[in-house]
């Protein structure tokens, strides 16, 4: 059992509080997303939990040992960093056994392994290459077998696909992804994008401000967001927060809801309706993403196909009511459905 | 009306080279090709005038034992100060790129002798050699020892003369590897970390190596100025006691100025720029291939 546990964790540079009281637990072999805005604290939790900065208060335990103190050597951890970290001088076989030199590991063990590992992400055929010589793509893969060569339970990722072109992101994370399952890697990933968080996590760790949002499976963030910047980071595009009393029709139910929340691809086109203006119309292929204007509100909604619109056009917009999220003054959440 | 206009462009391109141009060719390539010149004719004087005497000039040069010596010198003060300066200017670096308390300061200190005039440091060490009322002296008696006259010692005066080189030139080239310690990623020192590297290991591995470009120009300007400095001489020791701290520019200067033989201070020196220039060559090919360079 190499699971990763957290508990009130406070990190603090001078005054700011980059991380402020956060816990949570990653099970073994699952994948534990750290997600939020730049400047959230969800990297320093993972150098906190590599060792390379230390809490002011709180404790991180690895496999069930206290290791807040620990060095960062004897942790049982690898990392991936955003900048991958290569040794510029060092070709790709030197770079991958870097580490299994440094723990002497004999000859004939570490040729093993780097070619296990070598193979395992495409890289058998590049091995005397300098970084320099390697696209994006290549170079992430040395940074990744680097981290599977040193066989640890656990490996935390920083962004590691955040240098990459959107079609190389996609491959890669589904590569990690598999790689994480196939090696039964207990993973701590950081990320600001929430289609790899949604994509990938059993778990995702939502931040803001160095504290908790919500803790959760992707489904459950999505589906029952705990407030609004939650249910706001969470899918594109964003789900639509109206004040409750500019959407008559489907008020009183609950007395102290303010806000009401309705995601994009939960409002329909239909006859009867609140009639909206719409002001702009961005065509997808498979889908149509309408921009409406209700009063001073602005909504997206999310057509299946092309929208039969047109721009001004005034068209009649409904929902279900069970597809509402209610929130509070402050953004909390107080029911799912009414 | 193209074609003039481009002809313009030569004669404009052509008056805005002229100033460098001319500093150029009057100040170094007409002095270097005129003493490659008076290399090959014989000192001239009021009854004698000069005259071509083909390598006359180097033959004496390489039976004059004061030539001999002063290069063997040289070569002993470059192998003194450019090994010594290098290593130190790396530790210090190394001390100043870490945050610690007074780090300004620190680097500061570092890096003042290299501000000085060369005859200002030379001042300043007269004044710690100096036989009895010099501070190495007093701090000697102090404890008990007896005085030494460090300059006035064949035995110890180019020694002397190469701690204060040393002392002068580590902190010009520790800047230069602070510059390029400041430009290595972090990341590869967390890295190396996380493996459980040694400060020790990492240093050998990763820092030293990527820290050889800087190493290559380092070494050259070492090389150069181990050639090149010789303002302390004139301060000091005046190249003596008999010889023994003279340096092949100091000799050359001797010649030239108080021997009033320039011809044969121009054959010196063509040996001197020679030797240079073998040696820049020598470093650039020799450690090239082996550099780094991102």
């Amino acid at each position: 059992m190499s699971g990763v546990r957290v508990e009130n964790l406070v990190k603090q540079w001078g005054d700011f509080r980059a991380v402020d009281g956060v816990s949570f637990e990653a099970s073994q072999g699952t994948l534990t997303v750290l997600l939020g805005p730049s400047g959230c604290g969800k990297s320093t939790i993972l150098r906190l939990i590599a060792g390379l900065e230390f809490a002011e208060s709180g404790s991180v335990l690895i496999d069930n040992q206290d290791v807040t103190q620990s060095d960062p050597a004897k942790r049982s951890v690898s990392m991936v960093f955003q900048s991958y970290a290569l040794f510029p001088h060092l070709d790709v076989r030197e770079n991958i056994i870097f580490g299994l030199k440094v723990r002497k590991v004999p000859a004939r063990e570490r040729e093993a392994r780097l070619l296990k590992a070598a193979e395992m992400v495409g890289l058998d055929q590049l091995l005397s290459r300098k970084p320099a010589q390697l696209s994006g793509g290549q170079r992430q893969r040395v940074a990744l077998a680097r981290a599977i060569v040193a066989n640890q339970p656990v490996c935390l990722m920083d962004e590691p696909l955040s240098n990459l072109d959107a079609k190389l992101r996609a491959e890669m994370r589904e590569e990690i992804h598999r790689l994480q399952r196939n090696l039964n890697l207990t993973m701590i990933y950081v990320t600001h994008d929430q289609t790899e968080a949604m994509s990938m996590a059993d778990q995702v760790v939502l931040l803001k401000d160095g504290q908790i949002v919500q803790v959760g499976a992707p489904a459950d963030l999505y589906d029952t967001p705990s407030t609004v910047f939650a249910a706001q980071f969470l899918g594109t595009p964003p789900m639509n927060i109206l004040p409750k009393k500019v959407v008559p029709t489907f008020s009183g139910n609950t007395e102290s809801v303010d806000l009401l929340g309705i995601r994009p691809e939960k409002i329909k086109l239909s006859n009867d309706g609140i009639p909206m203006i719409v002001d702009a119309i961005d065509y997808m292929g498979a889908e149509t993403v309408l921009r409406l204007l209700y009063e001073d509100q602005r909504l997206m909604a999310r057509i299946d196909g092309k929208a039969q619109v047109s721009l001004g056009e005034s068209v009649s917009v409904n929902w279900d009511p069970a597809d509402c999220h209610g929130f509070d003054r402050n953004g909390n959440r107080i029911c799912g459905s009414f | 009306m193209r074609s003039y206009s481009s002809g313009m462009r030569h004669v404009y391109g052509w008056l805005l080279l002229t100033p460098a141009a001319i500093l150029l060719i009057a100040f170094t390539h007409y002095p270097t090709i005129a003493t490659f010149i008076d290399s090959f004719f014989s000192k001239s004087s009021a009854i004698r005038p000069s005259r071509f005497i083909g390598v006359g000039n180097y033959e004496a040069m390489f039976e004059d034992p004061i030539f001999w010596k002063v290069l063997f010198n040289n070569l002993w003060f470059a192998l003194g100060t450019i090994p010594t300066s290098v290593a130190i200017a790396i530790v210090m670096a190394l001390l100043v790129n870490r945050s610690l308390p007074g780090q300004g300061f620190l680097r500061m200190a570092y890096f003042t002798p290299t501000i000085l005039p060369m005859i200002a440091v030379a001042n300043i060490w007269l004044f710690f050699y100096t036989p009895e009322i010099g501070l190495i002296d007093q701090i000697l008696q102090g404890l008990g020892l007896s005085g030494h006259n460090w300059l006035g010692d064949p035995d110890t005066v180019l020694g002397a003369v190469i701690v204060m080189t040393v002392w002068k030139e580590a902190g010009f080239f520790m800047i230069f590897y602070l510059a390029a310690l400041q430009h290595l990623p972090k990341e590869l020192e967390e890295a190396a970390k996380l493996e459980g590297a040694s400060r020790w290991y990492f240093f050998w591995r990763v820092t030293f190596p990527l820290l050889m470009p800087t190493t290559l120009f380092v070494l050259i300007n070492a090389v150069l100025n181990s050639f090149k400095l010789v303002d302390h001489l004139f301060v000091l020791t005046k190249g003596g006691p008999d010889n023994a701290s003279n340096l092949l520019l100091y000799y050359i200067y001797e010649n030239a100025f108080s021997y009033f033989d320039p011809n044969y201070a121009s054959t010196l020196t063509v040996v001197l720029l020679a030797l240079l220039a073998i040696l820049a060559l020598l470093q650039f090919f020799l450690l090239d291939r082996r550099i780094h360079y991102r």
